[in-house]
């Protein structure tokens, strides 16, 4: 019988399909868990930086730093935040398809747009379709604060330069295992900061300044950059290896209900061969008794 | 216990001190300073350098880079992008970071951009040798 030996094959591979699915769904389990123990142990830094800083920017008058600088925004650049790798549901391409849209609404605009694809995904995605500048790919299976410095050391200084006049970065932000919200984020010019967070009256204590107010500053806003990159790609990791979790999980259990039906299948045809051979053995004796 | 300060150290990836500290030497922008219990208010930012502190008398070193310092008169908070312990760091690897930065920096102008990347580069290894060297 063909096709019994034909679903059998179908079954195996199946199971084989399965147990990848399932080793996926346990490693990218993992990685969850240190990309999101990661995301913990920044959250103090982050707090704390932000607090500092817009106690900071409320005592000193920073329109005049050149990350704040407002020009008319002729040419934009955007970070278009994506992952290294695929296999992790709608991920990679809802954020995509938000950045093309952001594009095209740019460029509706009048405004000339350069990309920086951050990420495997987004590099090869817009590789032939758009401008594309300081790609940086292969990042996530291993990076630290250095990787958002160095991006920063990508777009600060032809901002600085008034090579261009406005940056954003689009990445997926974080909200559950789950889900994850593509979103815009306006990097420069720096949005006015410090009524972001409110301050505790305590903590506006009178500090003596080393260097002064503006030199500080001038320090902490880089940083600021710095630390809101760097927010982006531990969520990014997070929301990454989340997704494909998801993902993992339900094309697990997809093959199980696919084994489920075959295996039905499989009883259903090798009973009805059964039969069909009965049929034929007592056809068979019937025939041979009557003559 | 009353005389004592607390210290965070407090980097993107983690919490790498939190404790009580008997004195804390910190490489600030304008010179290294030291603190203790009762420091004035004072918010520096703080360079590639050597920061260490005190603890029943004996002295831990961290090589950090650059961040800033919050004082206040019974808390230190710490921000840096980084912060090795001087025993955790890899010797072989700051050695190598050296070497290539001298190279570097044996080839391009002072002008250059980037002359000032190199230099840091440099500074951070030097640091992290000679924060090393001293255990």
């Amino acid at each position: 019988m063909a096709a019994l030996k034909d679903i059998k094959r179908k079954i195996t591979a199946v199971h084989k399909t399965r147990q990848i699915t399932r080793a996926m769904n346990m490693v990218a389990a993992s990685k969850f868990k240190a990309a999101q123990t990661r995301m913990e142990n920044f959250r103090p830094y982050a707090v704390k930086f932000m607090e500092v800083l817009s106690s900071l920017a409320l005592r000193v008058d920073a329109k005049s730093h050149p990350l704040l600088a407002v020009r008319e925004p002729k040419r934009i650049r955007v970070i278009c935040m994506t992952s290294d790798r695929g296999l992790c549901g709608g991920f990679n391409s809802n954020l995509i398809k938000a950045t093309e849209r952001f594009i095209r609404e740019k460029m509706l605009e009048g405004r000339e747009v350069e990309l920086i694809p951050v990420g495997r995904k987004g590099r090869d995605f817009f590789r032939k379709k758009t401008k594309t500048i300081n790609a940086r790919a292969d990042v996530f299976s291993r990076f630290d604060m250095r990787l958002a410095v160095k991006i920063s050391g990508d777009v600060i200084p032809p901002f600085v330069g008034e090579e261009y006049d406005e940056l954003y970065l689009l990445y997926n932000e974080f909200v559950n295992v789950a889900v994850h919200r593509p979103s815009v984020v306006r990097l420069f010019p720096l949005p006015s900061i410090g009524r972001e967070v409110e301050i505790e009256p305590d903590k506006r204590l009178d500090y003596i300044y080393e260097p002064s107010e503006e030199a500080l500053l001038e320090k902490l806003l880089p940083m600021y950059v710095h630390v809101l990159i760097y927010r982006a790609l531990v969520e990014t990791s997070a929301g990454e290896n989340g997704a494909r979790m998801v993902a993992m999980d339900n094309a697990t259990r997809n093959c199980e209900e696919l084994i489920q039906s075959l295996t039905l299948k499989y009883n259903k045809v090798r009973q009805s061969a059964i039969t069909a051979e009965l049929m034929d053995i007592v056809g068979g004796t019937e025939a041979l008794a009557k003559g | 216990m009353a005389d004592e300060l607390t210290l965070e150290i407090v980097t993107p990836e983690r919490m790498s001190f939190a404790g009580a500290v008997e004195e804390v030497t910190i490489p600030g922008t304008e010179g290294e300073f030291g603190v203790l219990r009762g420091h004035a208010s004072l918010l520096s930012s703080v360079d590639v350098g050597e920061l260490s502190f005190t603890r029943d008398h004996k002295k831990t070193r961290y090589a950090v880079n650059t961040g800033y310092a919050e004082v206040t008169a019974s808390k230190v908070t710490v921000l840096v992008e980084t912060a090795e312990r001087s025993d955790m760091i890899d010797l072989e690897r700051a050695r190598q970071a050296k070497e290539r930065a001298e190279e570097k920096m044996a080839k391009i102008p002072k002008e250059d951009a980037d002359f000032e990347k190199i230099r840091l580069a440099l500074l951070r290894a030097v640091t992290r040798l000679n924060v090393a060297g001293k255990n």
